[in-house]
């Protein structure tokens, strides 16, 4: 079966390559959207047929090498196009086929009749073949081309809608935003080839975990890691890109912003989770960060009205509190969120696409209300996934979060677990906030002159499958405690579990026999925030806002806490003023325009004056002959 | 029968003589013919070591550089003939198309 | 030849150099390559020459020898190679063989040309051919009037 890993990569490369040819000449422009969903769901075969046999196996030897080719060779350093199949990346292949093959069929749909239909599936292709890449790389620096390839395709769809110009604003943002981040994972990288001489995994890790906890080279790799994950995961100060992001297409925001490329940051630190532990700094780094990213993010997206906005902002929350898992040891938790995260997210996200989709793309949810009853299948899901969201038993958000909170508890401190807690209270808010200015109360549109209407089967199938997810998939990690099996944590086992040992040996353990009631406290808390929010926006008929009583509190949500404006005027526009008025007019234009120039001029002057020479008449020509003849012969003649 | 160098200093003023043609006529005809009159020269040259050190490669030489001098007779006079029709001119001071 | 205005005495009096040449060649016991010194050089290619000058009917030269840079330079271009040639002969006179050598005689003749021609050049030989066709058919299409 392992023969399969690389037509993984290979379907989706085909359908990118399909579509990107001979797209502009199909008659019927739906055949695009088949020739891509048939790709992706291809590859999620053959990732089962994959997985089925690495069932089968062993848990020692699930790891699967494959090599295709050498890529670069130089000196000592060996780096190869060749995939590393084992119990992470496994997940993660499942989970990008499995969700991205969703997403491209409910896109058949949703796409439907936009000028750019095939060009759209064409990077939504090549998205899937970045990430296949990012995940089943067996080095970094094949990661690392995933990662770009990811951050180019995300670009991409951002700006997918290039006619507006905040759309190409919001792709260019995100795609600065992110370099940041790239160059601390190619300086990782620079540090990694210094210290380790390769940059295979295998060799990495091997090398690594022999040396002693707190390495200065290990320490400044992790922390450039980190940088890396900031921006391409959304954390703080990269994360402001991200809600921007949501000018793309809705399945976009589904399947790159929420499910997958966002989470691409906590697979990099799953995957180097040796190297995080043995830099306990780093970890603690990571874990304020994280808690941070989450509080703050939870607190801007209560009083959005975007209901994208909303989503985005939750994201960002969410990756918090994976990010959470990971700062404090628990790296199998940390993946465990992401699976369960790319269910719901994309389930919601997918949801708010139909409700923008029937309201005729209006995203505003002051305008919405009331679409319960146009809207059945959509709501039933939505509300799933909330609840999921929201970590209310037995869907899988609680699972997944109850474990983050749990290990945050024992292994961080108990600040972080309240603190964490306080989050998920807010998540509950306005999750429900959104679900009820959405699907409740009184109509806040034209119902009579366009109503909305359920979306079509291609649409709501996925919306369906992912609320199924969202339900069952929490199931994987159920806890000891409450008489699962944890079958999440033992699958990556021989992963993590290295690197968790490490990290627990710098850590003090708290909490024996707290786990029940932390649970019993965080289920209560989720609760009061579904009541809160139930409270203050099921029956709202009327828009006059309450919210703006909470003053500063709501001033700064609603307003993003001004990070944008503040990273405007302390970054943007200085780096402006330094481009414009002394880079470009001084040091471009008078300098280097000017040694350019000179040297041009320079030349040009005396190649004028030696010109000249050229007479065009032949004769001349023949009297330099015999002088030079002359001039060489007595040469010779005296030396 | 004179010796050697008596041979090649003919050849020398020869082809000298040549040279200087090639340099300061005009007609391009003329050149033509001094360009023939420098290849004799060194064909004399040629001719003379052969016959002197008995090697028969030389006259051989010599046979193609007349070969090659008919074939370059018959192109270099049709060149000239297509620049009269085209320059009404065989003055080569007119023609300074190289000038750059 | 050199110094003459017109280019039809310049034709005849190369000629008459050719014909001295081919003395030349003779008293080198190069019997051959004289009377093809004769035939083609003499014959062949002046007469092309004289045919085109004709056929062109040029007006005189007007020339000066004086007050040119380029006359005064090339003069003494020309001067210094020829004592610098006159100069190595001289200075090799020693080294240089005195007396025809003994197979000059046989090889001069017909007979040990053609057949060193024939054997271990025949291909250069083919390949001047070759050439001849390529220059004759060059010729012909340079001078036409105008391709069709």
């Amino acid at each position: 079966m392992s023969q399969l890993i690389p037509y993984i990569v290979a379907a989706p490369l085909v359908g990118f390559l399909i579509n990107g040819f001979f797209g502009g000449k199909y008659k019927n422009k739906a055949i695009a959207g088949w020739v891509a969903s048939m790709a992706v769901t291809a590859s999620f075969v053959m990732a089962i047929a994959v997985f089925s046999e690495m069932l089968s196996m062993p848990a020692e030897s699930r790891a699967i090498h494959y090599k295709l080719f050498d890529w670069l060779s130089v000196g000592k350093v060996n780096v190869g196009i060749s995939y590393l199949i084992d119990q992470l990346s496994i997940i993660f292949i499942l989970v990008i086929t499995g969700v991205g093959a969703l997403i491209h069929l409910y896109s058949t749909g949703y796409m439907k009749g936009d000028p750019g239909y095939t060009r759209f599936f064409t990077y939504l292709n090549l998205f899937i073949v970045m990430m296949l890449q990012l995940v089943m790389a067996d080095n970094y620096l094949l990661t690392f081309l995933g990662w770009e390839g990811v951050g180019l395709c995300s670009y991409l769809l951002i700006g997918f809608w290039f006619e507006e110009n905040k759309n190409n604003d919001a792709a260019k943002k995100a795609f600065i935003v992110n370099r940041i981040g790239d160059f601390g994972f190619l300086v990782a990288m620079g540090v990694m080839l210094v210290t380790f001489g390769s940059l295979n995994f295998s060799d990495v890790f091997g090398a690594a975990s022999g040396m002693g906890s707190g390495n200065t080279s290990i320490v400044i790799i992790t922390m450039m890691l980190f940088l890396g994950c900031t921006g391409k995961s959304a954390q703080i100060p990269l994360y402001v890109w991200l809600p921007d992001a949501m000018a793309g297409p809705t399945p976009v925001s589904a399947l790159i912003h929420a499910a997958t490329m966002v989470t691409s940051g906590i697979y990099l630190v799953a995957r180097s989770n040796i190297l995080f532990a043995l830099s306990p700094a780093t970890l603690t780094v990571i874990s304020i960060v994280a808690i941070c990213t989450a509080l703050l993010a939870a607190i801007i997206a209560l009083f959005q009205n975007d209901i994208k906005k909303v989503l985005a902002y939750s994201t960002v929350s969410q990756l918090g509190y994976m990010f959470l898992g990971l700062g404090v040891g628990a790296f199998g938790a940390g993946v465990f969120h992401v699976m369960t995260h790319a269910f719901f997210k994309a389930c919601l996200f997918l949801g708010s696409g139909a409700v923008i989709h029937a309201m005729h793309h209006e995203q505003d949810m002051q305008k919405m209300g009331g679409l319960k009853k146009y809207l059945p299948i959509t709501f039933a899901t939505f509300l799933i996934a909330t609840l999921a969201i929201a970590g209310i038993p037995p869907f899988a958000g609680f699972f997944s979060k109850d474990e983050i909170l749990w290990k945050a508890f024992s292994q961080g401190s108990t600040l972080l677990w309240v603190l964490g807690a306080f989050g998920a209270l807010m998540t509950a808010f306005y999750m429900f906030r959104a679900v009820y200015l959405t699907f409740y109360g009184k109509e806040r549109f034209d119902a009579a002159h366009h109503p909305p209407h359920e979306v079509v089967p291609a649409m709501w199938i996925p919306l369906v499958a992912l609320a199924a997810l969202s339900v069952l998939g929490g199931f994987l990690g159920v806890p000891k405690i409450l008489g699962g099996g944890e079958t999440i944590s033992q699958w990556l086992e021989p992963i993590v579990g290295k690197g968790e040992e490490i990290a627990a040996q710098s850590q003090i353990m708290q909490g024996e026999g707290m786990e029940i009631p932390l649970v019993i406290i965080s289920v209560v808390v989720a609760l009061v925030g579904i009541l809160m929010a139930t409270r203050y926006y099921k029956k709202r008929t009327t828009l006059a806002s309450q919210e703006q009583k909470l003053g500063t509190l709501y001033s700064l949500s609603a307003n993003k806490f001004y990070v944008d404006e503040i990273y405007d005027k302390t970054i943007v526009q200085p780096t402006y003023f330094l481009s414009n008025s002394i880079l470009y007019k001084i040091v471009d234009v008078k300098i280097i325009d000017g040694i350019i120039n000179g040297s041009a001029a320079g030349i040009g002057q005396i190649s004028g004056m030696i010109r000249k020479i050229q007479t065009g008449i032949v004769q001349n020509y023949a009297v330099m002959i015999v002088v030079g003849i002359l001039v060489l012969v007595s040469y010779v003649l005296i030396f | 029968m004179s010796s050697l160098s008596n041979y090649l200093i003919v050849s020398a003023i020869l082809f000298m003589i040549g040279a200087s043609g090639v340099m300061f006529r005009k007609n391009v005809i003329v050149i033509f013919m001094c360009v023939e009159l420098m290849l004799n020269a060194v064909n004399l040259t040629l001719i003379a070591f052969s016959q002197f050190m008995g090697d028969q490669s030389g006259q051989i030489l010599v046979f193609f550089v007349m070969t090659v001098a008919a074939a370059e007779a018959a192109v270099g006079l049709a060149i000239v003939i297509s620049v009269y029709r085209n320059k009404e001119t065989v003055e080569i001071d007119k023609l300074n198309l190289l000038k750059g | 030849m050199v110094t003459r205005k017109s280019a039809v005495p310049s034709a005849l009096m190369l000629i008459v150099t050719f014909c001295f040449l081919a003395a030349l060649y003779l008293t080198l016991n190069a019997q051959f390559l004289a009377v093809v010194q004769v035939a083609v050089y003499a014959g062949a290619i002046m007469v092309l020459v004289v045919f085109v000058i004709m056929l062109l009917n040029i007006r005189n030269e007007q020339y000066t020898i004086t007050g040119n840079w380029k006359t005064v330079v090339g003069i003494l271009g020309v001067l210094g190679i020829l004592a610098q040639i006159i100069s190595v002969f001289i200075a090799a006179t020693d080294t240089l063989p005195k007396h025809l050598s003994e197979s000059a005689v046989q090889l001069g003749t017909v007979e040990s040309v053609g057949t060193k021609l024939y054997t271990s050049y025949a291909f250069p030989f083919e390949m001047a051919s070759i050439i001849l066709i390529a220059a004759a058919v060059g010729a012909i299409v340079l001078a036409k009037k105008k391709l069709t």
